[in-house]
């Protein structure tokens, strides 16, 4: 069993981050506007697409270096997808912005398969994939068994782990993110203040589906391969994730992330891989009975 | 009496009238081509449409069938069951289908037959290998391939012979195809006194199979035998290397695609990778001419297009050695009659499996390709 625990570690760390990284979107969404945006997932799925397409064109005008290569990707995946969460809140959520709670829900779900459908009509069906970029691996002796971590994993682990600073500094001490507080804490105050809520809340769209663009650079690179549907599997997963860590919280969605994709890791290596996610549902249920909040949301309290 | 004979008469032209419009309106056999034509196994899909309409069009320049030509509908399943009882409703009922091609996932072809059975019209799937397929004793319901407990005997057998393992790790994909080939596997390494260390699921759709991969490493085992398709074996062979995991994999013929080596993110992952799969058909004399038109067309025949083309072709055969359009009697046909395919002499049994099955090994070289052992 040597070094079996500290790799199911790692494997948990990686997948977790990711999750951690797609969960912000779905917090902070929810958040602000109290919605759950079931087209979240689908974002993610685009943006590995948009990965591979920047990969395939930066490629073809020769530039080979890996941080070149990689740095390129990121910001024109960040872009571009970021335009995408601005023009999927403008046509699927902001007409809906005063009706009732269940329309933005459905026609959030609209836009999910909508965004399915584009992109297999448009890019295909078949399963899509890019080389590996970064070659080699890490490999640490531990008594008689061994732990390897790829250089990949290694880049996935801190780019998942800056980019999630980066967006908790800029909510903390930038003017941007102090709009956001301020408009999640009660839109109606913030708006007689003087904040032009309908703006954060594109912001709050923009800054979710780059989030998911890192994490669709991230799993591209990893898992070198993903196709239409990518975008389903991992969107129920990261939204579990939020709910974990209570929805509407940030550091939460990160810790749901972790915590998720440890336990998955864990509970496959130690029980057996067919019920894993069966486990993390039954975790997910357990901690609502317990704390409805999730671990680190605040309960909801009703102003008289 | 004049008025008697008027009537016979009318009646006679009424009926010759009605015939010759019946015979214009259906002067097309209608075959659907049922399969993954979306999805993660669309590729396969491809195979087959590519593969069956290849054929239909090779037999209506020959003159079609009973003097009449086949028109070819597309019926996407995308995989999935549910969707494959509606696509096989919608065959059935709105497109006056008399024979079908398909389906691909055993998992849609068991639901869809049904259908075709309550509507008496023949199936024949190119790639549907789970025994089910056809022990539930519908009368119209072939195959063009093997079975899974035919292709896990083989693959068994080639662990303990030729591997030599004493440590098998054997994983699938919970699904009906998947775990049936991998206990079909299963049942033959027992038979030769093999017991696996580890046997588990993974789920469709995912792509991070780190944690089942270091419990294969931790488990010590030789080989990895996957039961599943290669949207799911592609990434899990390339975290096994990925984790320095050199153990032997082995799939079957739910991975017979190019695309295996673009899910897996290149050939390094998959060289060395093994599957059973039919003896290649492109090595067969009779499909030499056929396979030239492929090529022509800038399309390599690869895994079951030929299977495709083949099943049309025995469902042709079928309705011309009835002498009619009558699925009832073309079933009963082709269990007592040998048909001549692309890939040889093909017969069936009473239940509509091939008497002969040919599985062997193939393994996937540095460049991305495969090739039979």
């Amino acid at each position: 069993m040597d070094g079996i625990i500290l790799q199911q570690l790692i494997n948990g760390l990686t997948l977790g981050s990711v999750y951690g990284l797609i969960a912000i979107g779905y917090t902070m969404v929810y958040g602000i506007i109290g919605m759950i945006n079931f087209a979240h997932g689908e974002v993610y799925m685009i943006s590995a697409y948009i990965a591979a397409i920047t990969l395939a064109i930066l490629a073809f005008f020769g530039l080979e270096s890996f941080p070149l290569l990689i740095l390129g990707t990121l910001l024109f995946t960040i872009a571009v997808t970021g335009v995408y969460g601005f023009v999927i809140e403008r046509i699927a959520y902001k007409p809906l912005r005063n009706s009732t709670r269940l329309a933005p829900l459905i026609s959030a779900i609209g836009m999910s398969l909508i965004l399915q459908n584009y992109v297999q009509l448009s890019q295909g069906a078949r399963q899509q994939g890019v080389p590996t970029l970064l070659d080699g691996a890490l490999k640490f002796h531990i008594g008689e068994g061994f732990v390897q971590l790829t250089y990949t994993k290694v880049f996935i682990l801190v780019a998942a782990f800056l980019g999630m600073a980066v967006l908790t500094y800029v909510i903390q001490r930038t003017k941007l993110g102090r709009m956001c507080r301020a408009t999640q804490q009660d839109r109606k105050m913030a708006s007689i203040l003087g904040i032009n809520t309908d703006r954060v809340i594109s912001y709050v769209f923009v800054i979710g589906a780059a989030m998911a663009a890192l994490a669709g650079v991230l799993i591209t690179m990893n898992y070198g391969t993903f196709d239409f549907y990518a975008g389903f599997i991992i969107g129920i997963k990261a939204f579990t994730a939020a709910v974990l860590g209570g929805i509407g919280s940030l550091p939460g969605a990160m810790l749901g992330g972790i915590i998720l994709g440890i336990a998955e890791a864990q509970f496959s290596g130690m029980v057996n891989t067919d019920y894993k996610d069966v486990f993390s549902f039954s975790l997910l249920v357990l901690i609502l009975i317990f704390r409805p909040q999730g671990l680190l949301g605040r309960p909801h309290v009703a102003k008289v | 009496m004049s008025q008697k004979i008027f009537r016979k008469g009318f009646l006679a032209l009424a009926v010759t009238t009605a015939l010759s419009i019946s015979s214009v309106v259906e002067a097309d056999i209608v075959i659907g081509v049922a399969g993954p034509h979306t999805g993660a196994n669309a590729s396969f899909g491809e195979q087959y449409w590519r593969g069956a309409t290849q054929a239909a069009d090779d037999i209506n320049a020959a003159g079609g069938v009973n003097g009449e030509k086949i028109k070819l509908v597309k019926a996407d399943d995308a995989c999935e069951p549910k969707q494959a009882v509606s696509v096989a409703n919608r065959l059935v009922d709105q497109d006056k289908a008399i024979g079908v091609v398909g389906h691909f996932c055993s998992s849609s072809t068991i639901p869809a037959s049904e259908v075709y059975d309550e509507a008496g019209i023949i199936a024949i799937t190119p790639g549907s290998t789970n025994p089910q397929v056809t022990e539930r004793g519908l009368s119209g319901m072939f195959r063009m391939c093997g079975r899974d407990d035919q292709q896990g005997i083989v693959a068994g057998d080639y662990i303990v012979d030729v591997l030599k393992a004493k440590k098998v790790a054997i994983i699938h994909d919970k699904d009906t195809y998947g775990q049936g080939l991998a206990d079909a596997t299963k049942a033959q390494l027992a038979k030769r006194g093999v017991k696996e260390v580890l046997y588990e699921g993974l789920t469709r759709g995912e792509k991070d199979f780190n944690a089942l991969v270091t419990k294969i490493r931790a488990s010590g085992a030789e080989v990895v035998y996957f039961g599943g398709l290669h949207p799911e074996a592609g990434p899990l062979v390339r975290q096994m290397r990925e984790q320095g995991l050199t153990a032997k994999f082995l799939s079957g013929d739910g991975i017979v695609t190019d695309e295996l080596v673009t899910t897996a993110g290149g050939p390094q992952y998959t060289k060395g990778v093994l599957m059973t799969f039919g003896a290649d058909p492109r090595k067969i004399e009779d499909g030499k001419a056929v396979i030239e038109k492929f090529r022509a067309a800038g399309f390599e025949p690869e895994g079951y297009t030929l299977y495709a083309y083949a099943s049309l072709q025995a469902l042709a055969a079928a309705f011309a050695g009835a002498g009619a359009n009558d699925p009832a009697k073309a079933s009963e046909w082709l269990k007592s009659h040998p048909v001549q395919t692309v890939m040889g002499k093909k017969e069936w049994d009473g239940k509509g499996d091939l008497k002969v099955s040919d599985y062997v090994i193939y393994e996937w070289d540095d460049a991305g390709k495969y090739h039979q052992q």
